[in-house]
């Protein structure tokens, strides 16, 4: 059986306890395939490839079978507070 | 957890340390930079051209020891990766988004330039 969306959720939220997740299945009928969006405390202090280094080890056993995997968003949650903020402060369309 | 063998012999090490440096910029990817077989290693050769800079790629899908010893060295699990001045830069998300924010650029001419 393939990885699916719910062994991606459950991983990255037993490793990283994030306070936002999002897991896109971006599968095209090619196989296992995710984009992520994830906001942990744990980013605090980290750049971005060590980031991305600790999402790859948190799906360490996913990913011997994920075909792709794109990291959208690996935000601290000031940085994603930000980030809405701003997004609020768009004029609406 | 514990890992029973390692496709990164001290052999491999060595010659990975060696092709890391041949170059300036190497990216290791599916296909090649006249004809790439993914998405993710396309995108970043077009990044790669647009910013006009000599790179050499090595194709990792005619060389299965290559690609299982190269996720250790890099300790990265997916490709394509890139390599600057020796140096593991990220993959494609990593260079993206160092695309959009100038970064890239700034590391590349540092490397250019050295």
């Amino acid at each position: 059986m393939g990885v699916t969306k719910e062994d991606v959720e459950s991983s990255l939220t037993s490793v990283m306890n994030p306070s936002h997740l999002e897991v896109i299945d971006t599968s095209g009928g090619c196989g296992a395939s995710f984009a992520i969006e994830i906001v942990s405390e744990q980013f605090e202090g980290k750049r971005l490839l060590e980031r991305h280094r600790m999402v790859n080890a948190a799906l360490q056993e996913e990913l011997k079978q994920i075909h792709a995997l794109s990291i959208k968003k690996a935000l601290t949650p000031e940085q994603w507070k930000q980030q809405q903020e701003a997004e609020n402060s768009q004029p609406a369309a | 957890s514990f890992r029973c063998f390692s496709a990164l012999t001290p052999e491999l090490k060595t010659t990975l340390d060696k092709v890391v440096t041949s170059n300036k910029v190497v990216l290791f990817m599916k296909g090649t930079k006249e004809f790439p077989q993914c998405g993710f290693s396309n995108t970043v050769v077009q990044i790669l051209n647009s910013l006009n800079v000599p790179f050499e790629t090595i194709n990792i899908l005619e060389n299965e020891i290559l690609r299982q010893g190269l996720k250790e060295y890099s300790n990265w699990p997916t490709f394509p990766q890139l390599y600057i001045e020796g140096e593991f830069f990220g993959g494609c998300d990593i260079t993206v988004d160092a695309y959009n924010s100038g970064q890239l650029q700034e590391q590349l001419e540092k490397a250019m330039c050295s």
